[in-house]
């Protein structure tokens, strides 16, 4: 059966508690923590930070947390403006960036963060996304062409076919709407999931791709596409403010009228 | 794979590049039809259903005599017959995507799936004997 509750070892247990002193303006975070080398269960430590001296941002205080309080704290980031899509993670009750999620911006009460849900976890804050990319690698995200390249330009495109890959071309692979999804939690093995599938149409609804055909061939699965049942956590979720539930739609739009 | 037991991890899988695991078997190159077949009966469904709870509101505190004679009635046997097809129709292709989704046991799920279609069959069997009796007054 689908997995409703959590197994014996990954019940999360209360942790440590890391008070702040003298602090102007306190917030409390109240963070996931898990090792793979201690054997201990996961536990949830609280940290409280003094905004009066950190960013406006939930990576702010994660950071200002890894260099000021508490150095084992492990979390994924790159470039700190939401384009690298390192530091997803689940913060409030939804998946986000830290580094475009505004602290105050959190519900008022402790801030709340968790890796990625329904991941196996390396550490802490890190999830593994390994079979995420993989499946990302399996639909052969690159122009595939049967013509060959012009000689002497780029294949070109014009401004309404380019306008078409608007809201498809900004999906920066974080994973935030795959792992907010239900049908992947519960078949991510072989649902390719809401990230995946909008990287799929963005290909599909190229101009300039020529293997339309093949690539509808390879989603047409029950499991691959068909997982989909609108459930619109991806569209929710995206910190990007993108629809993967529309691209997985056109996708299933196209599959019908090929075969009428 | 979502448990935090790393240790457990199989020693052959870790050789394996994670594309084999993700490209699995393949499409199957179907599932168009069942998604599409969903949505047909339940565009007719829309329609058939209102008309059905009208009519069994109509037959309310009705006598056998009367209730016989409103299904016996060709149009009402006729909508009657549309509407069982298309809710067994229906159910099981809906029970087949809450089982896909859910039961994970292979051999429980293979069983359940064809176990919903006989039942769904004789089901739809049934009901149709009962309605073409009454209409054809057998």
């Amino acid at each position: 059966m689908a997995e409703f509750s959590l197994p014996k070892n990954s019940k999360v247990q209360p942790g440590k508690h890391f008070p702040a002193k003298d602090a102007k303006k306190p917030r409390t975070f109240r963070i996931y923590r898990w090792s793979p080398d201690d054997g201990q269960n996961p536990r949830i430590d609280t940290y409280e930070v003094d905004l009066a001296a950190c960013g406006p941002m939930v990576l702010d205080a994660l950071l200002k947390i890894k260099n000021e309080i508490d150095s084992t704290l492990t979390l994924r980031r790159s470039c700190r403006e939401g384009i690298c899509g390192s530091c997803a993670m689940n913060i409030d009750g939804t998946n986000t960036l830290a580094c475009t999620k505004a602290i105050e911006d959190c519900a008022s009460g402790d801030v709340k963060i968790y890796p990625l849900p329904h991941m196996p976890v390396v550490k802490d804050l890190v999830p593994d996304l390994t079979h995420f990319y993989a499946q990302f690698a399996s639909i052969k995200p690159w122009l595939r062409t049967q013509s060959p390249a012009p000689a002497d330009k780029e294949r070109l495109q014009s401004p309404e076919d380019r306008k078409k890959l608007d809201g498809l071309y900004e999906c920066i692979l974080c994973a935030c709407c795959s792992t907010s999804c239900p049908s992947y939690w519960w078949n991510g093995d072989r649902y390719l999931g809401p990230a995946i599938l909008l990287q799929a149409y963005r290909w599909i609804v190229d101009s300039r791709d020529e293997d339309t055909g093949a690539r509808l061939d390879d989603l047409e699965d029950p499991f691959k596409l068909y997982r989909c049942h609108t459930i619109m956590n991806c569209a929710r979720t995206c910190p990007k403010g993108l629809n993967p539930a529309k691209a997985i739609a056109e996708i299933k739009k196209l599959i019908v009228e090929r075969r009428t | 794979m979502s448990t935090n037991n790393h240790s457990a991890h199989d020693v052959r899988s870790e050789l394996r590049n994670p594309l084999k695991r993700a490209r699995g078997l393949g499409s199957a190159q179907s599932g168009v039809g069942h998604w599409w077949t969903q949505r047909v009966t339940a565009a007719a469904l829309v329609f058939l259903a209102i008309w059905f709870v009208l009519t069994v509101l109509g037959a309310l505190h009705a006598d056998y005599a009367t209730a016989r004679s409103i299904v016996a009635k060709p149009w009402n046997a006729l909508l009657l017959v549309a509407f069982v097809l298309a809710v067994c129709w229906h159910a099981v292709l809906g029970l087949q995507v809450v089982i896909e989704d859910y039961v994970h046991t292979r051999w429980k799920e293979v069983v359940l799936l064809v176990l919903v279609k006989f039942i769904a069959v004789l089901g739809t069997l049934a009901t149709l004997m009962a309605v073409l009796r009454v209409a054809l007054g057998a």
